[in-house]
């Protein structure tokens, strides 16, 4: 059976979800098998030993390594304040003595006596983690996490920009096909996730920075405009880290492209309802897509998914497919023929093909490799 | 234990990469080792599988219909030969491994261009991804160094410094900032850390203390630059060879199985491909670049003059990183190698398309054109990255004449020279799958602007690694399969160092081939290709100004390899220059049309 690449994007009105949520290291779990939490809920917290700062004293007191250990004003263990006197030198018959302060707050944590050096450890950055979805603990993971699981609409995206994001929906383009641009968007759009249509325009997402809406949602984006909003050209696709004032999620690819009707129609029939997004894009082995998360009210069952990941689906004549390269880019239809011999492409390579009746009523031949499933 | 070399006349060998297990049947046939099948299945390392053995299993059962000898047992394991004359079974099975990321590594050294610049190129050479590398004249303050180390989760430390019997406390320094910045490994918190200390030797009682707590696996081996003037790199490599094994290995799933499969220790892929190159250039006695463009990646390999260096351009790649040629090249500089009509922001889109749906294969004429242009600034930039890291080593006391006052040369020269350079090796998709052989040689031609004479080759299906793990048990194997089936011969580039001025001629030149002789002039600008055969006798006599290897102006005459290209003649001078615009549109379609690599 002939098998079609598909990043694994889910779009789908109702989906049993599991969020894992994991400390970057072991830590407290702050919830319990069974307990109902909300997104913004703490389900587990740590804190990340604070950072060192090394100062290197034998140079700064004109000493041998050796005897630093000796010439520190408090002992190793001890807290220390930034600008307090940290070490001082015996000086000559005690007169002329050097003091040196410390260069940061914390705990002397070490005195070398072969390199002289002195290390501050500051105090502990508290991480939390939050639940991500509302829903019920189904898994504790040790002192790791947690596993939260609810029913959900679920979108996941092609790729995204920053971090998590939490919000009611709000839809700012009612057609798939409408550009967003910044006069769709509206004061009363702030800490909403706003909905798009086609390509989201630079100055749409500046306007929405600008009055504090959440995310932003939409088929596509210009990578020109990316790049004059991260101030810098995208290398590789490994985001979520972004600080630019707000989570984006493109849904279809770059460039004018219009978000699939499905898609569109799945997040409008949720205007109003509270959602979680995640920009966080991974595009390596272990590929990553960003999501928008709508918990739904009931609990009714639904399939089970955990994260997404890249899957290869059958195709057979009928299947809904997507093309993902040029000259066709982003054109839906359904695959009309699977011929079996390899056939030589507008490019010279030989590759295997199939035929998709486009939505337009035109019939093309595209790889197997340029076309992506698209049931969600 | 090391099996006789001569009882071995069937191995089966894999490679399991990121997402494919490649598996190829080498076999003794009349007299010789040849390859005799191969096939492939995906890797098994991710969940829901979690077993890498699977996928060997999978690619194994392949070869197994595919050449009609049974290789996979009823238990799933690899079936051995009983004895030598049994029909079915395997003298010998060997595999090399990057699923999983590969190997990962931090290195430190004192000084950044002495021993921090050895420790990288020890793990570089074992065939390790180098995360970062710190050195005390990093310019990055200690507590950014801090910080930096604890971001990354390496699989492995190598720190170096000092020479031996030198100063210990700026190496013992860097051990007591890496120390309590604590980074943290990939597989997870059971795992200890290892260390491996190839420093100076009297600073090992300082490590070994810095490093007693704190959940780290130290291993001490000898200084890998003992004096400034040697490195001394064999003992680190073996050690991180080892700790991959025992360490990284042994976390990822199914290897422990893998492991009591193999006949030969697994070697990191990368690590296998230096080791066969290196083979070769010793065998043939020449100087060899390879080339392995990836998705995310490129390698560059290079042994000059017995020196070996291998690169890793973590960031140049034609799918997840095209993104990235693009923008460290400039998108100026790729489209100079196109000479269709084609615009720019249409352009960025697609570049950024294929990155997030990195498996879409080119369909029309001109993505083709496109990939290819890109993938030349990869390889361009790539190998500059590599001839500034391929040096003599740095810091070394030279002894000065009067003489050399007027030279410029520093010590650190790069080895890499395009005139010294004997063979090219190409492999990875795009310019292994490149639907005309004329394409790659063309991209190879342009993006490593090779001098002189230089034979071109590409390794079809990836089979170095292979036979790099192979050239450890049974090198005669491993020779006779490389030249016989590995390589595919292009053919050979004669390419006149000097500056071409247009309209100036360059050298002039005849050649004799089986059934067919031509001679001419080539001018400046001009690019040439003559279908020879196998091989050809050459005569060429390049103008004042100009050099083929035997000094400006010399005439030079030998005999030359054809191929499934033949032979390149390249007037357009070094270093290669090429230029905007329409003046540049209308050269590059010049060539194209001179070389056939899009014939309509």
């Amino acid at each position: 059976m002939a098998k079609a690449y598909t990043p694994g994007l889910t779009v789908s009105s109702r989906v049993r979800y599991r969020a894992r949520r994991l400390l970057p290291l072991t830590g407290r779990i702050t919830v319990k098998l069974g307990d109902r939490v909300k997104a913004t809920d703490v389900v587990a917290q740590t804190d990340l030993e604070g950072d060192i700062t090394p100062m290197k004293m034998s140079n700064l007191l004109s000493c041998a390594p050796r005897d630093v250990p000796g010439l520190l004003l408090k002992p190793v263990g001890s807290a220390i304040a930034k600008d307090e006197a940290i070490a001082q030198s015996k000086g000559i018959f005690g007169m002329m003595k050097v003091t040196v302060k410390a260069t940061a707050s914390g705990t002397i944590e070490s005195a070398s006596d072969s390199t002289g050096m002195v290390m501050i450890r500051g105090a502990a950055q508290p991480v939390q983690v939050r639940a991500f979805t509302s829903g019920r603990v189904v898994e504790v993971l040790g002192s790791e996490g947690a596993v939260v699981e609810n029913d959900v609409a679920l979108v996941q995206g092609i790729f995204g920009i920053g971090g998590e994001a939490y919000g009611p929906i709000a839809i700012a383009c009612a057609r798939p096909e409408e550009r967003l641009e910044a006069s769709s968007i509206r004061s009363e759009h702030a800490g909403c996730i706003l909905v798009g249509g086609a390509r989201m325009t630079i100055d749409a997402i500046r306007r929405a920075i600008e009055l504090g809406v959440a995310a932003i949602v939409s088929g596509g984006i210009d990578d020109a405009d990316l790049k004059a909003l991260l101030g810098h050209d995208l290398g590789v696709a490994i985001t979520g880290s972004e600080k630019v004032g707000i989570t984006l999620v493109v849904t279809e690819g770059f460039g004018d492209i219009t978000m699939a009707a499905r898609t569109h129609a799945l997040l409008a029939s949720h205007a109003g309802h509270a959602a979680s997004v995640n920009g966080a894009t991974q595009i390596r082995a272990g590929v990553m897509r960003p999501e928008i998360v709508i918990p739904l009210a009931d609990e009714a069952s639904g399939d089970a998914h955990v994260g997404g990941g890249a899957t290869a689906g059958e195709l057979t004549i009928g299947t809904p497919v997507r093309v993902i390269r040029d000259p066709w880019f982003g054109a839906l239809g359904t695959v009309a023929a699977l011929p079996e011999p390899p056939a030589v492409l507008g490019s010279g390579s030989k590759a295997r093909v199939l035929e998709v009746a486009l939505a337009d009523g035109q019939r093309v031949t595209v790889p197997r490799a340029n076309v992506e499933l698209i049931a969600g | 234990m090391q099996k006789d070399p001569s009882r071995i006349k069937v191995v089966v060998a894999t490679d399991c990469g990121s997402t494919t297990t490649k598996a190829i049947l080498i076999e003794f046939v009349d007299g010789v080792y040849r390859q005799t099948h191969r096939a492939e299945a995906p890797t098994t390392v991710e969940a829901p599988f979690a077993d890498v053995t699977l996928g060997v299993a999978n690619a194994v059962t392949e070869l197994q219909e595919l050449s009609g000898r049974r290789l996979v047992d009823d238990d799933g394991t690899i079936l051995r030969r009983a004895s030598l004359d049994a029909a079915d079974g395997c003298d010998m099975y060997i595999s090399t491994s990057s699923a999983g990321g590969g190997l990962q590594m931090m290195v430190a050294g004192v000084v950044k261009e002495m021993t921090a610049e050895s420790a990288k190129r020890a793990a570089l050479g074992a065939g390790a991804i180098v995360m970062d590398t710190i050195a005390s004249n990093d310019r990055r303050r200690p507590h950014e160094q801090v910080q930096r180390i604890r971001e990354l989760r390496p699989d492995m430390v190598l720190i170096s410094g000092g020479t031996d019997g030198g100063d210990t406390k700026k190496v013992t320094e860097l051990a007591e900032l890496i120390a309590p910045a604590k980074p943290r490994p990939r597989f997870g918190g059971e795992y200890s850390l290892p260390i491996i200390f190839a420093g100076n030797r009297d600073a090992r009682p300082a490590i070994e203390r810095t490093f007693s707590t704190g959940g780290f696996d130290l291993k001490v081996v000898d200084n890998l630059r003992p004096t400034l003037e040697r490195e001394h790199l064999g003992p680190a490599r073996e050690t991180i060879h080892d700790v991959f094994l025992e360490h990284v290995m042994a976390h990822a799933p199914g290897y422990d199985r893998l492991i009591a499969w193999a006949d030969a220790p697994i070697m990191p892929t990368p690590g296998a491909v230096g080791d066969i190159l290196q083979a070769i250039a010793k065998g043939r006695g020449i100087n060899v670049v390879g080339v392995d463009i990836g998705g995310a990646t490129t390698d560059v390999f290079s042994v000059f003059d017995g020196s070996f260096n291998r690169t890793v351009s973590a960031n140049l790649g034609m799918s997840y990183s095209i993104s990235n040629v693009c923008a460290e090249a400039g998108m100026e500089s790729v489209l100079r190698w196109v000479h269709l009509d084609m615009d720019e922001r249409e352009l960025r889109n697609r570049v950024k398309n294929k990155m997030i749906r990195p498996t879409t294969i080119p369909q029309t004429h001109e993505a083709l054109v496109f990939e290819q242009a890109v993938s030349r600034e990869a390889l361009r930039l790539a190998y500059v990255q590599h001839k500034a890291f391929a040096t003599e080593l740095k810091g070394v006391q030279q002894q000065r004449t009067v003489g050399d006052a007027f030279s410029q040369e520093e010590s650190g020269r790069s080895l890499v020279s395009g005139m010294k350079l004997d063979l090219l090796v190409a492999s990875g998709g795009v310019l292994s799958h490149a639907p005309r052989m004329e394409q790659t040689a063309s991209m190879l031609i342009d993006a490593f602007e090779p001098e002189g004479f230089t034979e071109l080759a590409k390794d079809s299906i990836f089979m170095m690694p292979h036979l790099g793990v192979l050239a450890t048990v049974h090198e005669r194997a491993a020779m006779e399969v490389f030249e016989r089936d590995c390589l595919v011969m292009l053919g050979t580039c004669i390419a006149p160092a000097g500056t071409a001025v247009a309209g100036k001629p360059v050298m002039r030149w005849s050649a004799r081939w089986e059934g067919g002789s031509a001679e001419g002039t080539l001018m400046a600008q001009e690019m040439r290709l003559l279908r020879i055969g196998e091989r050809a006798q050459v005569e060429v006599t390049p103008e004042r100004g100009f050099d083929v290897g035997g000094g400006p102006g010399v005439a030079v005459k030998r005999e030359v390899r054809g191929g499934s290209v033949g032979l390149i003649l390249d007037g357009r001078g070094r270093s290669l220059s090429v230029p905007g615009g329409a003046e540049g549109r209308r050269l590059v379609a010049a060539w194209a049309k001179a070389l056939e690599l899009y014939p309509d």
